[in-house]
């Protein structure tokens, strides 16, 4: 019994290694005084002091902040209205509706983006940041949805339906009694979302237009010029940001379950 | 159902359509001006780090305007994105064979050579290029070879044929690059032939010659070889000039020569888009671009050739003679513009395939 254990252990710290290694050898020659990854010649935060003065990069940031701000407003508008609504309706419509709202998580981005991008140049929509902001709706929104509804399967119906007994108006029941119960889920839904918008490689790469260059297309199309310990620091800064915003909102989550 | 309630839908959805057509306004290509400033904006597409941040900001002092810079990280993408129906980029920087395709596609639009003053001081040997022969829509912007650096510690004569990658005392301490073209290119010129060869059978001889020489091959890599050369992974990369020169920043004896067969010239060059909104800043912005002293500086940051003639007295004398950024002039006549192959291309990707299965 004993032995099995440790083996098992030994697994999960292999399982732990796999992945988290490369990301720690990144972070760490993020700190390389050379240019060059191959060795290490001591400790610098000169990379993140070019990283701070790269005007190019801190407006790819800002662009990526933007994006990922409105994005998950709006996802968040829509995810939580439609889970609502979902509410009222007949259990075998639900779980076609249920159904086709898992469909764009599990489609391979690539199409996605391809659809999207045919989809805009169709209609005639020139590529912008508002084609950019819409594409990261479209995947946040089933994210959102998942979030949320697995939330709202878990309440008591009956406060509801106590509250419109009591003479409360559907908005006011919303305000007062299911948006605060649902709320812990609706913060974290938002900061995965955010996340995932932040981190957007494929879809924005299809449906970016002038002006929209985020930061993950900035990052890929600075390896071109060659590989640099700057890279390193800003993966490292995504890296850190990403995480802390996963972290709250598992934190948010469970605080509140 | 209470009033309050119904009401306050619509109203959430108007506001939410109103904040996306302002953001979609606010990055609207058509918007000549930001309404807000009236000052005008000039969306650049070009490769990532091309342009130094102190050139865009004396630009946009001097004509009161925004630079916008956009990036892509190859030509296929630059393509790809245009023909996707991206609109709203005034310039943009192609290389030779993209500038061709561009062209055919309809996406370029006719320079007005009054308005680019500078551009009448290009060297001789960059004027009425194959993919465009009459100059009428693009001006070359930076430029270069393809050669080998080599580590001259460890090759102590130094190397004049492109042979030399097929040593095998050198063997696991190669780098090609990883662009099927410039690959079978070098191997062509070697064996005698134009870089453009169209022949089947003289392509697939070149083929069994990189087959030959692909255990002698440490990796095929068009983004890093610098830092190979730099770290003394590999003693020998097959590479443009500019990552070379930078390889020698790090590893003094490293040197850069174009074999005596000769190889490819290149340039990455300025054109201006037919669906550019703003045509008229554009076009000057490609005459400060090419500017001597503004493009010297580039050329010093970035370590590829600028253009303009006299850029050559602007620079620094070790960036002059540097053979990796400024090929001496008894060079030119040995190098070659790569060109659209037509069909051939098939035979090359079927070709490069099967010497990466090998």
């Amino acid at each position: 019994m004993r032995r099995r254990w440790s083996w098992l252990c030994c697994a999960t710290w292999t399982t732990i290694l796999f992945l988290y290694l490369p990301i720690g050898v990144l972070i760490l020659f993020s700190f390389n005084a050379s240019r060059l990854s191959a060795s290490w010649q001591g400790f610098t935060f000169d990379w993140y002091r070019l990283l701070a003065n790269d005007r190019s990069l801190i407006t790819a940031a800002l662009n990526s902040c933007f994006i990922a701000v409105v994005s998950t407003g709006l996802a968040l508008c829509l995810g939580v209205s439609g889970v609502l609504g979902l509410e009222g309706l007949r259990a075998r419509q639900q779980d076609v509706i249920d159904s086709a709202i898992m469909l764009p998580l599990v489609i391979p981005e690539v199409m996605m983006g391809v659809a999207l991008m045919l989809f805009f140049v169709t209609i005639r929509m020139p590529l912008t940041l508002a084609t950019v902001i819409i594409g990261h709706v479209v995947f946040n929104v089933p994210l959102v949805m998942v979030i949320v509804r697995s939330r709202l399967k878990k309440l008591d119906r009956r406060l509801t339906e106590a509250a419109r007994d009591l003479g409360a108006s559907r908005w006011q029941v919303f305000r007062r009694v299911t948006e605060p119960l649902l709320r812990p889920a609706i913060v974290g839904a938002g900061l995965i979302a955010f996340t995932v918008s932040l981190d957007d490689f494929i879809v924005t790469f299809f449906v970016a237009g002038p002006g929209a260059t985020t930061l993950p297309l900035k990052v890929y199309s600075m390896i071109k010029a060659g590989i640099t310990p700057e890279i390193n620091a800003l993966s490292t800064m995504v890296v850190v940001a990403s995480m802390s915003l996963v972290g709250l909102s598992l934190l948010l989550q469970r605080k509140f379950v | 159902m209470k009033p309050s309630a119904r009401s306050r839908i619509p109203a959430c959805l108007a506001a939410v359509a109103a904040l996306l057509s302002s953001c979609g306004q606010a990055a609207e290509p058509g918007g000549q001006t930001s309404e807000t400033t009236g000052v005008q904006i000039l969306h650049y597409f070009t490769w990532s780090d091309y342009v130094g941040p102190e050139i865009l900001a004396e630009f946009e002092r001097r004509e009161q305007a925004r630079v916008i810079v956009d990036v892509f990280s190859s030509n296929e993408e630059l393509l790809a994105k245009l023909q996707s129906g991206a609109t709203g980029y005034d310039v943009a920087v192609p290389s030779d064979f993209m500038v061709a395709i561009m062209r055919q596609e309809g996406l370029l639009a006719e320079l007005d050579a009054t308005k680019i003053p500078n551009a009448e001081s290009l060297g001789a040997h960059l004027q009425h290029l194959p993919f465009d022969p009459e100059q009428r829509y693009s001006v070359p912007y930076l430029w270069g070879t393809v050669g080998i650096g080599y580590d001259s510690q460890f090759i102590t004569t130094p190397p004049d044929s492109w042979s030399v990658l097929w040593d095998s005392r050198y063997a696991g301490r190669i780098s090609m690059l990883n662009d099927q073209r410039e690959v079978f290119g070098a191997t062509l010129r070697w064996l005698g032939h134009s870089l453009n060869e169209t022949d089947p059978r003289v392509i697939e001889q070149a083929k069994h010659k990189l087959i030959e020489q692909k255990v002698l091959v440490k990796t095929y890599t068009s983004d890093h070889y610098d830092q190979l050369l730099a770290s003394g992974e590999v003693v020998l990369a097959q590479g443009w000039g500019g990552p070379v020169a930078r390889a020698m920043k790090d590893r003094p004896s490293i040197r850069y020569v174009v074999p005596k067969e000769g190889g490819t010239i290149w340039a990455d060059c300025l054109v201006m888009l037919k669906s550019a909104p703003q045509k008229d800043l554009a076009l000057r912005f490609i005459n400060f671009l090419l500017d001597p002293e503004v493009a010297a500086r580039t050329s010093e940051r970035l370590l590829f050739a600028a253009s303009p003639r006299s850029v050559g007295s602007l620079v620094k004398p070790a960036i002059r003679s540097n053979p990796a950024i400024y090929p001496p002039d008894e060079l030119l006549g040995r190098l070659e513009w790569m060109r659209d192959v037509g069909q051939a291309v098939r035979v090359y990707d079927r070709a490069w395939t099967e010497l990466k299965m090998h």
